[in-house]
């Protein structure tokens, strides 16, 4: 059966903007309900135990302590004000990984702590990187 | 020094206006205008080449009065990274902007001057203007000045961080600017073509090899950081999903889509929008690309510090977009196609749907990569989304390019028939399917199932370029009579762009083998261990011989020896170590000092082309650490000459009281102090060797890992074949005209249709077809020249002889 090409090109166009719309909207709706929240120390300090977010903050100096197979430090807001809060982390550790540097973490909020998901911590590199203000 | 760089960089922002101007008063064909503004535009490009060469004169003399080479290079810095070092700072990466752009408009200009009339002027207005942006930029924002000098000046500079002394680093960042550059060129043309009007392929033809050229060196900078990561990051993996990563992704695969729509315009006057839009799209990411990392607005581990040129470039950024979205609405009349999709089964739907999909997988990555923003707005809240959110998206996106990828190849131009369908696709189909069923069987392939379907669809696809090789070979062995591995070479020569392509295609695939491979079927353990003790991984067994320790002046280096084991027998060993480095520029101090700077993972690799044995270290450093705090204790005792210190330490005592009393003594004394302190830091150090400190050890068992690198060097090789210049161009026929360039791409188009045709994709009725319309439109063209004189006034007699199209038997 012969089909008008004229139709047939608006076949076309409908299903391929049927197509973009469906992506569209499979992208908004996994995109809200997948992420996790950011979200800053001091947001958290209070929190309900089971609360899960990304922690954004900067490492405490000096407060990286050894802990098993993991590591324990603390983390504050990144305007370094307020009272920090105590993290615990297992396994290794990024490169960048150190005292006053700025992290991202995810993980859920336990007892007085936040405790971070293996393999999402990340740190923000210094240098190509540096600040004045950080020499 | 820096004044007269200071100076140079003003001229040079002078020159870029001049040249623009000149170019855009030039623009009714004014020839002498137009010779001036290309003159100018080197000029531009010569002075900013000075300032580079200032600036890297500056770094290699240790001149600290300049800022950035005290910020940025130390006396120690090893000599190559003291010339990398300029683009490690945000000054420095933008004067690398500005000059790599300076060159490839010089290369666009001088390869253009005698065709494009009316769109050269609009071009180079375009070209200048971004680059007199950025130069603009290093002369009037604030803190951006590659010359601000520093008075007085220090005696050391902070040297590079550590993190970034990598080879990869004097080749990562230049790699991808010059990606990220060269995108202007096209940009710029097709700025050109549509406010001329001249929206035909002209444009294509004149800036395709800059697009290839740029697709190429932001390629190839991807690979190189990913590979940068895997080797030096200590976490193993080669890609985050981090934001700068995404930016620099983007545009590469809005560029591969340019490159293959345009195709589709040279060969059948089509997708005149989609193609203009692509271009626009792909310099706005780059654009973004160069504004994530300087903006502060997103969490990314690359990341400068300084915000202070972000808001220019994003004013940039909505210049372009609504700046070109205006003008190409303004041409849509003119956008229109000549000719319509003949058929779904064409090698040119075929690139309209790879095109969709890389515009889909760019859609999703822009959408990922922004969602904090997207999310901030709508919910008040900054949230991010994870590597498995972008895997979900991107992989069926991926599996389908490959599939795409199989098909295209295999069919003609124009129409399939459907003989020549079942003949080219009967061997790739076959082969793919006993690969599929193969792997299901014998592998714990079938556990994940787009794995295994990427692996069926690389299958078709290698297998029908293998066939396209065979057959274009075959064909060309017939009718030359050359033996075979000679036709192949000549088939290749004789068909840069195609068959290089055909290359990048298995470079590409090959890669994402490795990526599909590693991604899915990896081992992943953190083990801890102390010496000794071993633990088995993926049947490997991982034996922690020794620890190790070596200390120089600039850093501990704490590690192990391991030793692998399979199946019982010696595999190798493995030597993965952790560096402390002490922040620079601290000579004589306190030995706690090696644990303030920057620490960096030295990892144990043992590639190979089944697996990838990936070992990294985390020494347990707390018992080191006391007894360095015992150490710094004493020292800071014996300098109070508390009561009862050893002879030594009141030796040392005097020397520092006498270089406080007297300055020039300062060098002197400093020499003993540090020799003890280093005597002391080696002896704390080497306790690590004799407490039997645990380690923590990251093990990645990684399959085929090694074939990402491979692939990605195939199709680097495939990319040169295809931008290297055939031989009529090498022969002196450098002066191309427009006319001539039309002539050589519609001989083209005839000789791929016999190709096509000899090879078996074209049936003989449809050959007929194409070929007789390709020849009235040959003749057309010639036609039209011969009657109108030369058009474009070019003197040199070069394009006046039309030559017959050259066959496929010709040499």
């Amino acid at each position: 059966m012969p089909v008008d090409p004229q139709r047939k090109r608006k076949i076309r166009l409908v299903v391929a903007l049927g197509v973009a719309v469906l992506l569209a909207v499979a992208l908004i709706y996994t995109s809200f309900s997948a992420s996790t929240e950011a979200k800053e120390p001091s947001e958290l300090l209070n929190a309900a135990p089971g609360t899960s977010a990304e922690l954004t903050g900067t490492v405490v100096n000096g407060s990286i302590k050894r802990d098993g197979n993991g590591i324990a430090f603390r983390v504050v807001d990144r305007d370094g004000k307020g009272k920090s809060l105590p993290v615990t982390y297992e396994g290794t550790v990024p490169d960048p990984f150190r005292g006053g540097r700025e992290i991202v973490l995810t993980g859920t909020v336990e007892g007085a702590g936040f405790v971070g998901e293996p393999e999402t911590l990340i740190t923000k590199c210094p240098s190509k990187f540096t600040t004045k203000s950080d020499v | 020094m820096s004044s007269l760089g200071s100076a140079l960089l003003g001229l040079a922002f002078l020159a870029a206006v001049a040249a623009g101007a000149i170019a855009l008063a030039g623009r009714n064909g004014d020839e002498r205008r137009l010779r001036l503004s290309r003159r100018v535009a080197y000029a531009f490009c010569g002075l900013l080449t000075a300032c580079v060469v200032i600036i890297e004169l500056a770094f290699a003399r240790n001149d600290f009065s300049f800022n950035i080479v005290a910020q940025h290079s130390s006396i120690e810095t090893p000599a190559g990274y003291k010339l990398a070092a300029m683009w490690s700072s945000q000054e420095g990466s933008l004067l690398l902007w500005a000059w790599v752009l300076s060159i490839a408009s010089s290369a666009a200009l001088y390869a253009t001057r005698n065709k494009l009339r009316e769109l050269v002027p609009w071009a180079t207005g375009v070209l200048m203007g971004v680059a007199a942006f950025f130069t603009g930029l290093m002369l009037f924002a604030p803190d951006v000045d590659p010359f601000a000098k520093l008075d007085p000046a220090p005696a050391d500079g902070i040297g590079l961080n550590p993190l970034l002394q990598h080879p990869s680093m004097m080749i990562h960042p230049p790699m991808l600017y010059s990606g990220y550059v060269a995108f202007t060129v096209p940009f710029a043309f097709a700025i050109g073509a549509l406010v001329t009007r001249r929206i035909d392929a002209e444009w294509i033809r004149a800036t395709r090899r800059f697009a290839l050229i740029a697709w190429t060196f932001l390629g190839f900078g991807l690979l190189l950081g990913a590979r940068w990561s895997y080797t030096e990051l200590g976490w193993g993996g080669y890609w985050a999903w981090d934001p700068v990563e995404n930016a620099a992704l983007m545009p590469w695969l809005l560029g591969t889509a340019f490159l293959h729509s345009i195709m589709v315009q040279e060969k059948r006057g089509m997708l005149k929008v989609w193609n203009a839009s692509l271009i626009v799209g792909t310099f706005s990411m780059a654009l973004l690309g160069t504004f994530l990392v300087r903006s502060g607005v997103l969490q990314s581990i690359h990341a400068f510090g300084d915000n202070t040129v972000g808001p220019y470039i994003l004013g940039l950024i909505a210049v372009v977009l609504v700046g070109s979205t205006a003008l190409i609405v303004s041409r849509l009349g003119e956008l229109r196609s000549d000719k319509r999709i003949d058929s779904l089964a064409s090698r040119e739907s075929i690139f309209l749907v790879n095109n969709l999909l890389l515009v889909g997988m760019t859609a999703v990555i822009f959408w990922g990569t922004f969602f904090p923003l997207i999310s901030e707005l709508f919910t008040g809240h900054k949230a991010s989304l994870a590597a498995p959110w972008f895997d979900r998206y991107t992989t069926p996106l991926a599996i389908g390019l490959v599939l795409f990828t199989g098909v295209g190849p295999l069919l003609a131009w124009r129409r399939v028939s459907w003989e020549s369908a079942r003949r080219v696709f009967r061997v790739p189909l076959a082969v793919a399917a006993v690969v599929a069923l193969a792997l299901a069987f014998f592998t714990d392939a079938a556990e994940n199932p787009w794995a295994l379907a990427l692996f069926a669809f690389a299958a078709f696809a290698l297998t029908g370029l293998a066939q396209e090789f065979w057959s274009g070979a075959q064909a060309r062995r017939q009718l030359s009579g050359e033996p075979g591995a000679r036709a192949l070479v000549g088939l290749v020569s004789r068909n840069r762009r195609r068959y290089g392509g055909y290359i990048v295609h298995v470079g590409v695939i090959v890669l994402l083998i490795g990526i599909a491979a590693s991604s899915s079927f990896q081992t992943n353990r953190d083990v801890e261990l102390r010496p000794g003790e071993s633990t088995t991984v993926d049947g490997r067994t991982i034996t922690y011989v020794k620890p190790t320790v070596a200390v120089d002046e600039e850093k501990f280096t704490f590690g192990s020896l391991l030793r692998v084991e399979e199946g019982g027998a010696l595999v190798g060993f493995l030597r993965p170590s952790r560096r402390f480095f002490r922040p620079t520029g601290q000579e004589a101090g306190l030995i706690s000092t090696y644990f303030a700077g920057e620490a960096t993972s030295e990892v144990g690799l043992r590639a190979g082309l089944g697996h990838d044995l990936w070992i990294a270290e985390q020494p347990n450093v707390q018992d080191v650490q006391r007894g360095v705090r015992l150490a710094d204790q004493k020292f800071k005792a014996c300098v109070r000459g508390a009561p009862g210190t050893p002879e030594q330490c009141k030796a040392l005592k005097a020397l520092m009281h006498a270089a406080a009393a007297n300055p020039s003594l300062r060098a002197q004394a400093l020499g003993p102090i540090s020799q003890a302190q280093a005597l002391a830091a080696k002896r704390v150090a080497n306790t690590f060797l004799t407490t039997n400190a645990s380690s923590t050890f990251k093990v990645i068992v990684n399959p085929l890992v090694t074939w990402m690198w491979i692939g990605g060097l195939i199709a680097l090789a495939g990319a040169l074949i295809g931008l290297w210049p055939s031989r009529g161009r090498r022969r002196g026929a450098l002066v191309r005209t427009e006319a001539d360039a039309r002539k050589e791409a519609k001989y083209r188009e005839i000789r791929d249709a016999e190709l096509d045709h000899a090879t078996g994709k074209l049936s003989d009725e449809d050959f007929a077809l194409v070929d007789a319309e390709l020849r009235r439109e040959a003749i057309e063209i010639l036609g039209r020249e011969s009657g109108a004189g030369s058009e474009n006034g070019n003197g040199n007699g070069n394009g006046a002889h039309p030559r017959e199209p050259e066959k496929l038997e010709q040499g």
